[in-house]
């Protein structure tokens, strides 16, 4: 029987597979997408370092495959059901039913819809877009960069805080990473465009990690990232498809009014659809916000209410590539114990 | 003789559109650190003009980015440049030097009123 099956081959995945196969084990990732590496294809570069994310990518995918680790792509998993013996039996849209020891659900999250926060006008101007789109746009953008439509852009907003931190849209919690995303790419934007003026709309700028303040003072004394305190109010489209956007400055506690050629919306995590969707048919405990809840979340943060059933990365809650990659080596350590003490 | 007629209330709106900047760019030249400020309001806590006087160099900081100079001559003089700003703000802005430059930019860019 195989010893672990890895559900999702994002980096969390990857990682915990490269390391239990080391110590031994026999592995099996199933992943949903044609191609191993989760949201991280997506990204154009990574914070604090500002590296490309392809590097972070290829190495992961390389390692996997320097190993020969068994990995079944446009699998989607449909249930995960314990046997009597303790075993696992994982259902997928393909024919075969896998059988393991253990599963590692390294499920990772989804990103917000921002067309549910309508009053800012997602999918409905053409030059309102999201960080994720914006990380898109880097990837392939050759040449001056425009806005979608086709405008020179001389001032662009990004908007914190989307979809986070808002009874609104149901999401009370911090998605952690999207301050330091908004910092990252207003310099990135200051510096494709030295002429345009960049200005961030923040509730509260939570810099948590190491190099982080840093790159938020580079942001305001070198690229002059003008910071503002106050959460945008609604956004218009002017006829020739600039747009107004409003809020106040709560630091004067006075209204302000501009407007933008570019409004990047930064837009938070959720749990992960595809966990939901398993998670009863393995009676998956899940915390309030829907995330997957971990045993204990300061020293059995990988162990799920099922035993044997493990998890690793942003399907407990939202975190940075740096947080997910030690989530996974963690992961595989607590696996490596199980399957010790229950052989 | 009564003026006759509707007048409006100026509007309180920060206009972003436009917004000239000269004496931002010409503190920001001389002292870069000036951009760094984060609003905290310990500069005004332990100022010793702000016990006295209605003077507040955070929200001065905030007027000039918005390059609001309407009698921000008469508030600076107010500062007695004993420069216990300087020593409390968390990152480490030279806030005395600020307020030295705002005074001499108003008069050498000539915005001073």
């Amino acid at each position: 029987m195989i010893d672990v099956i890895i559900i999702g081959g994002g980096i969390a995945g990857m990682e915990a597979a490269c390391t239990l196969h080391d110590f031994g084990f026999e592995i099996i990732i199933l992943e949903k997408d044609k191609h191993l590496g989760g949201h991280l294809q997506n990204w154009d570069t990574l914070f604090p370092t500002k590296r490309n994310a392809s590097e972070v990518l290829d190495h992961y995918v390389k390692e996997v495959q320097k190993r020969s680790i068994t990995v079944y792509l446009n699998t989607d998993v449909t249930s995960v059901t314990k046997q009597d013996n303790g075993s696992f039996e994982i259902n997928t849209s393909r024919e075969v039913v896998f059988k393991c020891k253990t599963v590692l659900m390294t499920t990772g999250y989804d990103l917000f819809n921002a067309e549910r926060k309508e009053e800012y006008g997602y999918k409905i101007y053409d030059n309102v877009i999201t960080s994720a789109d914006l990380e898109k746009l880097l990837q392939t953008n050759k040449g001056e960069l425009r806005s979608p439509s086709g405008n020179p852009i001389k001032s662009v907003a990004f908007v914190h805080c989307v979809g986070s931190r808002d009874e609104k849209s149901g999401n009370h919690y911090c998605s952690n990473v999207c301050c330091v995303t908004g910092v990252k790419q207003a310099i990135k934007m200051r510096q494709l465009l030295p002429e345009a003026q960049v200005f961030n709309f923040y509730m509260d700028l939570r810099m948590y990690g190491a190099g982080f303040e840093e790159m938020y003072r580079e942001a305001q004394e070198v690229w002059r990232v003008q910071f503002i305190r106050g959460r945008l109010s609604e956004v218009a489209e002017t006829i020739d498809k600039r747009l107004q956007v409003k809020a106040e400055d709560t630091l004067s506690a006075r209204p302000l009014r501009m407007h933008v050629d570019l409004l990047v919306l930064l837009v938070g995590m959720e749990a992960s659809k595809a966990t939901g969707d398993f998670a009863q048919s393995c009676n998956l405990a899940c915390a309030q916000n829907r995330f997957v809840e971990t045993a204990d979340f300061h020293i059995a943060s990988n162990k799920t209410n099922v035993e044997g059933l493990f998890t690793a990365g942003c399907a407990i809650a939202p975190l940075s590539v740096f947080d997910t990659v030690n989530h996974a080596k963690a992961a595989a350590l607590t696996v490596k114990e199980h399957l010790r003490l229950n052989n | 003789m009564n003026k006759f007629g509707f007048t409006t209330a100026k509007s309180r709106v920060i206009e972003y559109d436009n917004m000239h900047n000269k004496l931002l760019d010409y503190i920001i030249e001389n002292e870069p650190s000036f951009s760094a400020c984060l609003s905290c309001g310990s500069c005004t806590a332990t100022c010793s003009a702000a016990n006295l006087t209605n003077f507040n160099i955070r929200r001065l900081n905030i007027q000039i980015r918005h390059g609001e100079l309407d009698g921000i001559r008469q508030e600076i003089d107010k500062c007695m440049l004993c420069g216990k700003c300087l020593l409390v703000c968390p990152r480490g802005i030279n806030t005395r030097n600020a307020i030295m430059l705002m005074k001499k930019g108003l008069v050498s860019l000539e915005l001073d009123n």
